[in-house]
């Protein structure tokens, strides 16, 4: 299947309204759906009941980032539930979720939806659908090298990576903070690293990834 | 009372005066703390996006080496996280292993690859919730020397201590360290915000939203009269410090206001010398409404 | 205590009532009962803060005793609440309770505006014209009517069985009328019942049978009521029992009649089936009917058409049940109370030409549905649909034919509940992708939000959105060959095509066809949708403005089985309490004719509306049957020669009130202005 190609990822917030350039067709036909996306997102987050959602929209009224989302999360969860792939998959949505967990201490349904979430990303990271410097599974990946490395995470040696990978000039731009930080002795580049790291690695291995998971 | 301490990596780098503070006061008020064995990265959340049950093994790991140690001589310690992520990583493993068979079986069978027959005894404890609920503000109160008088804080608890576990406090309006602060002699402003998230590892990636949160929080604190921000979570105080001049600059604000975490204010309470909490860490520097009472001098 | 003589001079006792703020909050009491204190016979004149409570009635009590009354009026609220307290009162200080008059002061002027000056002052004429009304008030004499026990229950389904059941077993004679061959209405169609999922038949068919093995339970099914006389406790009503053919009382069902008629299969639609099946001219609505009696259709029997028929079906009886001669019969029985339970009709979906009901094969209306799915159904409920296919993918499209202007602007009620419920049979039957479509969904009743909680996890699309369209147009490959529901996903905010083979339209309830005709006959209200009118919405669901007469179910406004049925138990509970009083007691405000100057012309006659008033041939004067005489003063005005004269509406009663209202003439003309107490 080809992928879609991913959008350019907006991170500039703007109150002014997009420019009209095309004419977007906005109708679903039914054979763009994936009728079996949601029961596979809801297994991924460990049977959520997706379904019994009533659309309430608790959770985007009370989520810190609704308003930056392209698709507030009660919509993530309809067009999940109907089988929307790529439009949830493409989503800044959710990249922008932070785990706060707001939603899901408050949803009335009692559905986990930062568990959602996390699911979505997975999915997203799984089937390469998001935007390519997108930072987030950029550092995602970047930290779980880490830990599969050393089995602690240093963080200086994390950034450093990330900012490679996405944007170096953005490195210089926060070098200032770097600085900062490593005179305040709030940066170390000593790599941190378990003793036990064979045992560990052995342990990871063990667990079988995700068929849709990516190798790394 | 004594208790196995998991840093976490944050608390050894950017968390460094918070693991300071966390190891003085304890020190300060006789409770023994234990590092926890070749502890290992906790899995946190930036892991889940990848594999959740490779990221349960991880935490795993680390209860099963606390439940180790509690068979070896720690018997009934629980197991102390200071970073929210950790805190909440290693209490989901905990809770999915209990509920799910599916992250039960595999991680089980992955621990005992390492060597590990976990029972799920270990306790996942917040050094808050040890503080206020097994330590107990009257004992801490006791032990003051220096009154915070006239410091009117804005405590933050952030995410992922309350949420979405309410283990110990409120989901969206919690007390504990209200309670903790106003023991203290200090003045605890009442806010809405205090649970609010600040969008975690959002600054350093769609930063434009990481900054809009951190500068809501900030200008709230500061409107309501606040002269403090102190926090319980390494991330929240980063961002809502390290990024202040920042959000100033890119939003044309004048916010000035010094983020602590809550363990180098107790710390300054009870006569611990700034240096061994950590304060000249601070980007920020911490000033207080009152002069040090001679008391406290004497004590430093 | 002899009663006060009501024709010494007038002694007047005169109250007004503050009602806490709602009187007093506006209209100045205290200046209201100084002026009444001026005013030509009264003799007391107070206010008081609650005239209604015990203390208040009291002070009635004690100042007729007292100071010798015998005219009694209270400003108060409306006569509709207090008018039967306060003659209550009077009648205990020793009066006869109509030497009493009520001013509403209340209603009529503290509520309906915020000028003080001007609400005091429409009061005080009030105040003014009850005074001298009351003066002319005589005795009058409640009159009592026998209710006969006997109750009519006019329609058959859940409602109208569980209410004849109810007073049945109460011990009271019902005669339980049905318009169909067999009693159970729409219930006894339907396969599943929300939200519990028991199936229909099996709660229905033991109330059926009880119905008809009730002994006191007289069942006409295929009857109409066709007149209503009389009045409460008294009515006489006619029914016309339509020919079966087939003598019920022989009868016994064995249907081998059926089997043996001369037409191998059925060619007519089944009624019953909805048309999805066919049946013969001889024929049993279905294997449960009550009574278990065959009929025979003299539209489409041969014997009827041509009379040439081989008779089979006469031949094959054992019991000679068949009757080709059976004519119509017309029974006439006394009741003391009706209880109307005639039910709805399902909306017509041809009335909404987008959604392709008679023109697409396979859209459905649910009631069809409910047949489809039913075991007992025309396909054995096997879901086939009409083009020989099973669906892979079935579109049920709620609130067809309601809240909708062009259609019904009410809600149904039950469309959601039952579209939830024809979900889950649907994709129980052939697991299909089932999708609704709803504008919203309204699930108020017990346990009905725990259904539609459990449905969402069944796997059921849930759009929220009203369909546009429904065609055969397809746009792309993968539609051809499906209908295409275009509807907006107004959750997620993208127009979506869906293609199914299979429509199900979740049509509303309507008022029966002839509830117009119904309602005339049993002179009772409809409201304006046509749905028999309660007589008041909270506080008397199952009355009518018809003494005597009840309504019980979905004929009252659209209903579930639950709501039906309780509604069937309180409009017998109400009967019954009738029943049991033995008498009601009737306002004496009746007309009644001065012999001396009717010259018999029978003006009044027809006018009437409650044909209270008949001829007396004899003595060639009209005559006014007081028990069925509401009051509404329309012969009085007719009369041409003034003989009608009406009780507690005397000429000097309300003349007197009148130039009582007018003395003042400034005061009722300028209304807000400033007001002159008169000295």
């Amino acid at each position: 299947m080809k992928l879609p190609t991913p959008p350019a990822l907006r991170t500039t917030v703007t109150n002014s309204p997009p420019r009209m350039k095309t004419v977007v067709r906005r109708l679903k036909f039914e054979s763009e759906l994936d009728l079996s996306f949601g029961e596979h997102v809801a297994e991924r987050a460990y049977g959520q009941k997706l379904l019994s959602c009533i659309q309430c929209g608790t959770c985007s009224a009370t989520c810190p980032l609704s308003h930056y989302m392209d698709y507030t999360p009660r919509k993530i969860i309809a067009m999940t539930r109907e089988g929307f792939k790529d439009e949830v998959l493409n989503s800044l949505t959710i990249w922008l979720c932070a785990s706060c967990y707001a939603c899901t201490v408050q949803c009335p349904r009692q559905i986990h939806i930062t568990d959602v979430m996390y699911a979505l990303k997975r999915e997203a990271i799984a089937r390469g659908f998001y935007p390519a410097r997108n930072p987030i599974p950029v550092l995602a990946k970047a930290f779980y090298e880490r830990v599969r490395h050393d089995g602690r995470n240093t963080e200086s040696r994390l950034l450093i990576t990330l900012y490679l990978r996405t944007n170096p000039f953005k490195m210089l731009k926060e070098a200032m903070l770097g600085l900062h930080l490593f005179l305040t002795g709030r940066l170390s580049l000593k790599k941190e690293k378990i003793k036990g790291m064979k045992e560990l690695r052995k342990m990871i291995d063990s667990v079988e990834p995700r068929k849709e998971a990516v190798p790394l | 009372m004594s208790y196995l301490y998991f840093p976490g990596c944050s608390l050894r780098s950017t968390g460094r005066p918070y693991e300071e503070s966390i190891l003085a006061v304890f020190r300060k008020l006789n409770i023994p703390l234990k590092e926890l064995d070749d502890w290992n990265c906790c899995g946190a959340t930036a892991y889940v996006s990848i594999d959740e049950n490779r990221a349960f093994t991880l935490a795993a790991r680390n209860l099963a080496i606390a439940e180790r140690m509690q068979n070896n001589g720690n018997a009934g310690e629980d197991l102390m996280a200071p970073c929210s992520a950790c805190y909440l990583v290693l209490e989901k493993t905990q809770h999915y292993m209990k509920t799910d068979e599916g992250v039960n079986t595999e991680v089980t069978a992955a621990l005992r690859r390492g060597g590990f027959d976990y029972k799920g005894t270990t306790k996942v404890r917040h050094p808050l919730d040890i503080l206020v609920n097994d330590i107990g503000i009257e004992r801490i109160a006791k032990a003051v020397v220096r009154p915070m008088k006239g410091m009117k804080v804005a405590c933050y608890y952030g995410c992922q201590v309350v949420r979405p576990f309410e283990t110990f406090d409120h989901a969206a309006y919690p007390t504990t360290m209200d309670r903790l602060v106003t023991a203290l002699g200090a003045t605890a402003i009442d806010w809405p915000m205090k649970a609010r998230c600040c969008g975690g590892s959002l600054t350093g990636t769609i930063q434009e939203a990481g900054l809009r949160l951190n500068r809501a929080l900030l200008k709230e604190a500061e409107k309501r009269g606040a002269n403090i921000i102190l926090t319980c979570c390494p991330l929240c105080q980063h961002n809502l410090e390290c990024y202040q001049k920042r959000i100033n600059r890119r939003f044309g604000e004048s916010i000035h206001i010094p983020v602590a975490y809550f363990t180098q204010f107790i710390g300054l309470a009870l006569g611990i010398p700034r240096k061994e909490l950590g304060i000249q860490r601070l980007f920020i520097p911490l000033k207080f409404a009152d002069p040090p009472t001679k008391e406290a001098h004497a004590h430093a | 205590m002899p009663e006060t003589n009501g024709h010494d001079a007038p002694r007047v006792g005169f109250y007004v009532c503050h009602c806490g703020h709602n009187i007093a909050g506006i209209v100045d009491v205290a200046e209201v009962a100084r002026f009444a204190g001026t005013l030509p016979n009264v003799i007391v004149a107070r206010d008081y803060k609650y005239m209604c409570s015990d203390p208040g009635q009291e002070l009635i009590i004690t100042d007729i005793r007292e100071h010798r009354l015998n005219r009694i009026v209270v400003a108060s609220c409306s006569p509709l609440l207090h008018e039967h307290t306060f003659r209550v009162a009077t009648e205990k200080g020793g009066l006869n309770p109509f030497y009493f008059q009520m001013v509403n002061i209340r209603e009529d002027v503290s509520w309906v505006t915020e000028n003080h000056d001007a609400a005091t002052h429409k009061a005080l004429d009030l105040v003014r014209a009850a005074v001298r009304r009351v003066a002319h008030h005589r005795s009058l004499a409640t009159k009592h009517v026998r209710i006969h026990p006997d109750v009519l229950v006019v329609g058959a389904g859940i409602s109208g069985i569980h209410a004849a059941l109810t007073l049945a077993n109460a011990g009271k004679k019902v005669t339980l009328v049905e318009r169909e061959p067999t009693i159970g209405g729409h219930m006894a169609m339907f396969d599943k019942t929300f939200p519990t999922l028991d199936c229909a038949a099996c709660i229905l068919t033991p109330k059926m049978s009880a119905v008809k093995n009730h002994p006191n339970i007289t069942l006409w099914s295929y009857s109409e009521v066709s007149e209503v006389s009389g009045y409460v406790g008294s009515y006489t009503v006619k029914v016309k029992r339509k020919p079966r053919f087939v003598s019920e009382e022989l009868c016994v069902g064995c249907m081998e009649c059926i089997d043996a008629c001369v037409y191998k299969e059925g060619k007519t639609p089944d009624e019953f089936n909805q048309g999805l099946s066919k049946r013969k001219p001889v024929y049993i609505p279905f294997p449960q009917a009550t009574p278990q009696v065959v009929l025979i259709d003299p539209d489409t029997c041969i014997e009827f058409k041509s009379g040439r028929c081989k008779k089979t079906c006469v031949e094959k009886c054992d019991r000679n049940a068949i009757d080709f001669k059976q004519k119509e019969e017309i029974k006439e029985i006394q009741v003391g109370t009706i209880i109307l339970a005639t039910g709805f009709k399902t909306f017509d979906p041809k009335r909404i030409p987008y959604y392709g009901y008679g023109k697409y094969p396979n859209v459905y209306s649910s009631l069809e549905v409910e047949r489809l799915v039913n075991a007992s159904g025309p396909t054995g409920g096997d879901l086939v649909l009409r083009d020989g296919r099973h669906p892979k993918t079935v579109g049920i499209i709620h609130c067809v034919g309601s809240r909708d202007r062009n259609t019904n602007r009410w809600c149904s009620r039950t469309c959601c509940m039952y579209s939830l419920k024809l979900a889950h049979l649907l994709k129980e039957h052939s697991e299909a992708e089932v999708y609704n479509f709803y504008i919203d969904i309204r699930a108020a009743g017990k346990a009905y939000e725990e259904f539609y909680d459990k449905l969402l996890e069944e796997n059921i699309h849930f759009i929220r959105g009203r369909v546009a369209e429904v065609t055969d147009w397809s746009a792309r490959p993968e539609e051809e060959g499906k209908m295409i529901i275009r509807v907006e996903d107004t959750l997620i905010g993208v127009v979506r095509r869906v293609p199914v083979d299979m429509v199900v339209l979740a049509v509303g309830m309507e008022p029966q066809a002839d509830s117009q005709d119904v309602r005339r006959m049993f002179n009772i209200s409809c409201s304006t949708e046509g749905f028999f009118l309660e007589r008041h919405p909270k506080l008397a669901p199952v009355d009518t403005f018809t003494d005597g007469i009840f309504i019980a179910g979905a004929c009252q406004g659209p209903k579930d089985i639950p709501d039906s049925v309780a509604q069937a138990g309180a409009a017998a509970a109400q009967a019954l309490s009738l029943i049991d009083a033995g008498e009601v007691e009737l306002e004496p405000n009746t007309a009644y004719v001065v012999e001396e100057s009717c010259s018999g012309c029978k003006s009044c006659l027809n006018i009437c509306p409650y044909t209270a008033i008949t001829r007396d041939e004899t003595r060639q004067k009209a005559f006014i049957n007081e028990a069925l005489c509401k009051g509404c003063g329309t012969c009085v005005a007719t009369c041409p020669s003034g003989a009608i004269r009406q009780n507690l509406f005397e000429d000097e009663q309300i003349f007197s009130e009148i130039e009582g209202l007018l003395q003042e003439k400034e005061s009722v003309l300028t209304g807000g202005g400033a007001w002159r107490a008169p000295a």
